[in-house]
């Protein structure tokens, strides 16, 4: 059994992430892979550098599970970030939830990637053709319900 | 009295450190310890309205409470995932 919750400049498994979430009550898995890609807006990107505040990064990896393993019932979730400069094509992020039934493991899915990009302290400085740039997303809160009730949303839709 | 504070990505690069002992005479919330690193590092103020913050590894309010020794950390809006962060 691997750990539901990584921040690691490791390569990503796919498999290790599925293994975590293993087990006879699940009828379907989604897993959601995100990689590194070669533009952004107008840019050629040469390559990515992922800084985390890693031990609350870890935590609120955890905090996203417990709210969809809450939400969708019987789901088990895990993810992995990776961190530290990554190429093109290679894998940021790895979600995997089981579910009893299908539609749940996909809104649970599509949650957790909406929720990373709102409450998990990492930050991504693109290296592109001609100079650099950290892209700023969401200003950071567990707490905040709105956020919390629009992921559900967009999960939901 | 004196925090760690710890920063990151940008406004790490606009302090020109990551972590620093801060002290801050008379602070007693993360409203104050902001205030008292922007006056050492007030390249920092360019976040003032932007970042969110944490104590000792929980999400927090700029009118938390903090005490002696406490890691206080200040934080540009985040962009983990992939892809674009904007919709």
């Amino acid at each position: 059994m691997t750990s539901a919750t990584a921040i690691t400049s490791a390569p990503l498994s796919v498999e290790a992430v599925l293994r975590a979430v293993e087990g006879p009550g699940a009828g379907a898995v989604a897993t959601f892979v995100g990689l590194v890609r070669d533009h952004n807006v107008g840019r050629k990107v040469l390559w990515l550098d992922y800084e985390a505040y890693e031990p609350l990064a870890e935590k609120a990896l955890g905090i996203i599970i417990a709210e969809a393993e809450a939400r969708w019932a019987g789901a088990r979730m895990a993810i992995h970030h990776r961190t530290g400069r990554l190429e093109i094509g290679e894998a940021s992020v790895v979600i995997a939830v089981a579910t009893p039934h299908r539609a749940d493991a996909f809104a649970a899915c599509r949650y957790a990637i909406e929720r990373i990009k709102q409450i998990v302290p990492i930050w991504k400085h693109e290296h592109f053709e001609g100079g650099e740039v950290w892209i700023e997303g969401a200003t950071a809160d567990a707490h905040d319900e709105a956020a919390r009730e629009a992921a559900l949303k967009i999960a939901c839709a | 009295m004196r925090v760690n504070v710890k920063l990151f990505a940008r406004l790490r690069e606009l302090v020109g450190q990551g972590e620093l002992t801060l002290d801050a005479p008379g602070a007693t919330t993360v409203a104050d310890v902001w205030a008292a690193l922007v006056a050492a590092h007030p390249a920092a103020d360019a976040y003032a309205r932007s970042m969110s913050c944490a104590v000792n590894l929980n999400y927090a309010r700029m009118t938390t409470t903090v005490a002696d020794g406490d890691e206080v950390a200040f934080l540009p809006p985040v962009s983990g995932g992939s892809g674009a962060a904007a919709r």
